[in-house]
């Protein structure tokens, strides 16, 4: 017998990285909303790397947070280490990393939800979906309760039928020990839904009391105030280090010498791992002939003497990542707290998506994270965000919320995900995004703030804020315009010391500072300066016109395409009705369903010739009449 | 997936021994069959040819004596039925086959009509495509040499090659990028960027070379022959035409003083203007002035500048020195068998060291020297066009320019000091572009350049 839970506008299964901004956003944009967790202590839990952002990463973690998330304000309390990564490169890549105090983290996200009017949080684990007439009404829990709702959304991680393995031991598992799903992942089969198998895995953790610092070396943060929300006034510059050290031939020869006993090279069919992320054991079978290896020692947190030991992910056995961590320098003695292990998980094949993030097959269904064949808790979050407000569009008759390439690093990774698919595990990479010079860390705000606004997630007086910088920022570019800049002494000094050449003639500020050596604050040294300008606003106009050539030819390229993607694909298109597509292409197209032309120019395996006959279809005509 | 059944002379008109018209579509095999005396070439075996006489289905009289091949899809070029019907050389015959096959139901295909059927239909990928839209404009049996060899993918094997050099340029940017702490992965650098990217611009820039002369040899040079009245223009013409195997023969109803000749030199053709051109050159910078009569012959490849060794530089001479000044010329000083009295040091003068040839187009002298600097020009001096692949396409010059462009933008900004992601964005822009004339663009390539060129990872 089921009882009743109760009717909410949204339920939102899982409270990772993934379903507190799902849940969040979709409260905050005015739904009644369930969030159900396996486990209250672990809301927002990072059960792999105690950091966040990085290269791509970072500046996906500040779209979030210009839509209105709340990923960037929690690590910003939450932090022990923040860098500013790639400097000495363009705007375009630089990225804020943080290493994050894990347990403080979990408790920042878990307030933030206990205190969220619209959200009612609950432990329970989920067994089933309720499905009525092909549509999702709501879910079942392993307690009995049937909870209803006009949209679910799933973040179930790693969680479904998840297998932990170490060597030849393994144990259905989540991470971290934690309750393993296995009735949702055989529900969501029944239902026809096509699911993956995919391995991650995580390296040991020792206790800091043991490792001797003195022969690794210092990784400090940097030493100024910087975060990722654009709301954070208050600066944690308290910092912790890491410390980094290397594998050496002595490891390599452990490793190599037992191979067999690692669970992903014993021979066993396992999920796939991801490139990018690999283990000790597949660094030093892959790239034999590089004698050391980089090993990161990053603490989980200020309350804690664990840490992560990044660059030794491991399936070993327990008893030889003890030789393999001790054959470390700096780590001689160190003790293992918690051993390395991989794990294997279901994950739901992307292309059963829509760009909304909810499933083809069943209406009201949505999927976010991990399950979706991502990793990575800012990709998570991403997703997260994009999933609850699509589910409040959706129940509201709204229009679906989709952001595109050339909007944000989000509409970069959906798109991959719905369109390409993706055989491991997803990482967000900056070579992923084409129009990687307008998915800048430093202007996220000015990308996503007025549409975080519309769907009411950002308030007013964040708006106000808002409207203020960009006002700012323009009037600057305006003053630098029309203002001359003489060939006096002064100038020339200053050119001198930035090793520029010296002028010729007068130019215009403006123009001073397309000059790659000179700097806003070389150009203020010599010109009537405005003082009351905000950092921010400075460094904003500063890469607006230094790299203001090569944004419009990005711009360019995005026109290029943007017709493409504006020739849309109706819906009940029939590709078995034409003739002259590849039986490749048909089926990529029949199982990705394309919105536009632009879209299914990217599938892979879908080639121009198949593109050029799609379009000679649809601009025919042809396509509608096939259909009917 | 094409309805219509397409017909067109698939010959050059006035060409060759044979014409051919050619049918593509559903249909093709029927309206032949409607017009054709002979078998039933419903009932024929694809890919046989039948020799018969079409008949005229209004007047019912025997019109043509043709052989018909007929081959059934898919195995053909345009994966349609395809009926090939080949008729006498000559203009008449095949015009009238046309006309026939389109009144009986066959639409005129537009230029390249069949290519882009087989290239919508899956047959060929892009690159081969215009190739064929070459091979059909081919003029030369050289261009023709050039058009089949780009088939065979040569062009296609350098671009990628190109592309991959670029690629393992762009894939160490991006790990630099992404893993900004792996020590393991050397930074790269403004100049190893510089050097790769320069590399890749002068193999552009020798495929455009060369693409100038794949253009040459498809369409011809076009070549104005110029000089004052009675220097020998005339006989110039002549003697090229009857020293040289003209290509184009004279077409019924047509006279040789409206077409353009074509002739062979050693290999180049030359489409020489015609000869009512050739008249007006004798006063052109009189009547137009020089800067007007520079921008016509700026439209020739290569002008052939005609001098008489019998009479002293005059004003003329020297307005039409100044009107090809900087142009593709050769001087030629004809009637070397009068008395010298043009003064050869300053013709060399006004020369600007292009090639000048004297001549006794009479005597028949100095014929086989003017031959060589025409080759010269275009040549270099050195034909070895077996090994050369030529990109003989107006795309894909199109693309190349473009592609070496940017990697001109590209090493404009590593001088200027940009930081290298920025430099990159040109770069990939290179490969994307290189990429189209392929007609690969996948973007996958690069992540899987990057895992596999690096060790990366946590």
């Amino acid at each position: 017998m089921l009882y009743d839970g109760g009717h909410y506008d949204v339920i939102v299964v899982g409270t990772g990285h993934a379903g507190c901004e799902a849940g969040l956003a979709a409260a905050r944009m005015g739904a009644k909303t369930l969030m159900l967790t396996l486990n209250l202590d672990m809301i927002a839990f990072m059960p792999c790397n105690p950091s966040l952002g990085g290269p791509a990463k970072g500046i996906v973690v500040r779209e979030v947070d210009a839509l209105g998330g709340v990923m960037g304000k929690v690590i910003d309390n939450a932090h022990i280490q923040m860098r500013m990564l790639n400097t000495r490169k363009g705007p375009a890549v630089q990225a804020l990393r943080a290493q994050a105090d894990k347990p403080v983290y979990v408790q920042e996200m878990k307030q933030i939800i206990e205190q969220e009017e619209n959200i009612t949080l609950r432990q329970a684990m989920v067994n089933e979906l309720i499905v009525e007439d092909g549509v999702c009404k709501g879910v079942v829990t392993e307690t009995r309760a049937a909870y209803y709702a006009d949209a679910v959304i799933v973040t179930t991680g790693t969680f479904m039928r998840g297998k932990v393995l170490m060597g030849d031991l393994e144990y259905e598992s989540g991470p971290n020990n934690q309750r393993v799903s296995v009735k949702l992942s055989e529900h969501l089969e029944e239902l026809g839904f096509q699911l993956t198998r995919f391995k991650t895995g995580t390296p040991p953790r020792v206790n800091g009391r043991t490792i001797d610092y003195s022969q690794t070396e210092i990784q400090p943060g940097d030493d100024k105030a910087q975060g990722f929300s654009f709301e954070t006034e208050k600066y944690n510059t308290e910092q912790m280090p890491c410390w980094l050290t290397h594998t050496n031939a002595n490891t390599h020869q452990i490793i190599n010498d037992n191979l067999t006993q690692s669970a992903m090279y014993s021979g066993a069919k396992r999920g796939t791992g991801p490139r990018y992320c690999p283990s000790i054991e597949d660094k030093i079978v892959r790239f034999h002939d590089k004698p050391r290896h980089q090993v990161f020692l990053e603490p989980e947190g200020r309350k804690t003497e664990e840490y992560y030991v990044q660059g030794l992910s491991t399936s070993l056995p327990e008893s030889l990542q003890h030789h393999i961590v001790r054959s470390v320098r700096g780590l001689e003695n160190a003790e293992i707290m918690r051993p390395g292990y991989a794990i294997e998980y279901d994950a739901l094949v992307p292309t059963q998506l829509w760009p909304t993030l909810e499933t083809k097959k069943i209406p009201g269904l949505f999927t976010a994270g991990q399950i979706n064949g991502t990793s990575g808790y800012e990709e998570a979050a991403a997703q997260g965000i994009m999933a609850g407000i699509n589910a409040v569009q959706k129940i509201r008759g709204k229009e679906p919320f989709i952001l595109d390439r050339s909007q944000a690093y989000i509409g970069v990774l959906i798109d991959d995900l719905v369109t390409k698919g993706t055989r491991e595990p997803y990482r967000l990479l900056t070579s992923r995004a084409e129009y990687r010079l307008l998915l800048r860390h430093d202007n996220a705000d000015l990308r996503l703030t007025e549409l975080g606004f519309e769907l009411g997630l950002i308030n007013e007086e964040r708006h106000e804020k808002f409207l203020e910088k960009k006002r700012l920022v323009e009037e600057e570019k305006d003053r630098l315009y029309k203002m001359i800049v003489k060939p006096t002494k002064e100038v020339q000094e200053m050119l001198t010391k930035v090793k520029g050449s010296p002028l010729k003639d007068a130019v215009r500020a403006y123009d001073l500072l397309k000059r790659p050596e000179v700097k806003y604050e070389h150009l203020e040294s010599v010109i009537e300066s405005n003082e009351s300008l905000p950092q921010v606003v400075k460094e904003q106009v500063e890469i607006q016109i230094k790299y203001e050539g090569y944004i419009k030819k990005t711009y360019e390229q995005v026109g290029r395409m943007q017709k493409m993607e504006e020739k849309q694909i109706p819906e009940n298109i029939d590709y078995d009705q034409i003739s002259g597509i590849a039986t490749e292409a048909k089926e990529k197209l029949k199982q990705v369903r394309p919105l536009s032309v632009g879209q299914a120019s990217r599938i892979s395996g879908v080639n121009p010739s198949d593109i050029s006959i799609l379009l000679v279809y649809i601009e025919h005509g042809k396509v509608a009449k096939l259909a009917n | 997936m094409e309805i219509e059944t397409i017909a067109a002379i698939s010959t050059p008109i006035g060409e060759g021994a044979i014409s051919i018209v050619r049918l593509s579509g559903p249909e093709a095999v029927e309206i032949a069959n409607g017009l054709f005396g002979g078998k039933d070439l419903l009932q024929v075996d694809s890919h046989t040819i039948h020799y018969g006489k079409l008949i005229d289905p209004e007047t019912k009289e025997i019109a043509e004596e043709v052989m018909i091949s007929v081959m059934r899809a898919p195995k053909t070029f345009t994966r349609e039925d395809i009926v090939e019907i080949n008729t006498h050389g000559g203009i008449v015959a095949v015009n009238r086959v046309l006309e026939m096959v389109l009144e009986s139901g066959a639409r005129l295909a537009e230029p390249g009509e069949f290519t882009k059927r087989a290239f919508l239909n899956g047959r060929i990928d892009l690159s081969q495509a215009e190739a064929v839209m070459d091979l059909i404009r081919a003029k030369t049996d050289k261009a023709m040499g050039v058009a089949l060899r780009q088939m065979d993918g040569r062009l296609s094997h350098l671009i990628k090659k190109y592309r991959q050099e670029l690629l393992e340029t762009i894939a160490h940017v991006e790990v630099n990028i992404d893993y900004p702490e792996y020590d393991d992965v050397e930074e790269m650098s403004h100049t190893l960027m510089r050097e790769k990217t320069k590399k890749v611009a002068n193999e552009i820039e020798q495929l455009l070379q060369v693409a100038k002369q794949g253009k040459i040899l498809r369409e011809g040079l076009s070549t104005a022959i110029i000089g004052r009245p009675n220097v020998g223009k005339s006989s110039l013409m002549n003697t090229l035409v009857q020293e040289n195997k003209a290509i184009v023969t004279d077409v019924p109803g047509t006279t040789r003083d409206i077409i353009e000749e074509y002739v062979s030199v050693r290999g180049v053709p030359l489409r020489l203007v015609d000869t009512a051109g050739i008249r007006e050159t004798e006063d052109i910078v009189e009547k137009i002035g020089v800067e007007r009569s520079r921008k016509v012959l700026m439209e020739s490849d290569l002008i052939l500048f005609v001098l008489n060794n019998n009479e002293v530089l005059t004003e003329d001479d020297k307005n039409l020195f100044e009107a090809v000044k900087g142009l593709e010329y050769i001087v030629i000083i004809n009637k070397t068998d009068l008395n010298q009295k043009l003064s050869l040091a300053e013709v060399k003068k006004l020369a600007e060291n292009k090639p000048i040839i004297t001549t006794s187009l009479i005597q028949e002298e100095g014929i086989e020297e003017l031959e060589k600097a025409i080759a010269d020009t275009f040549f270099a001096g050195d034909i070895d066009t077996g090994d050369m692949t030529y990109v003989s396409n107006a795309r894909h010059i199109q693309l190349l320019k473009q592609a070496k462009q940017a990697l001109l933008d590209a090493s404009r900004s590593l001088e200027l000091g940009m930081p290298l992601d920025i430099v990159q964005i040109d770069v990939t822009r290179t490969w994307e572009l290189l990429g189209e004339i392929i007609g690969d663009t996948a973007s996958d390539a690069l992540i899987d350049q990057l895992f596999s060129q690096f060790c990366l990872g946590k």
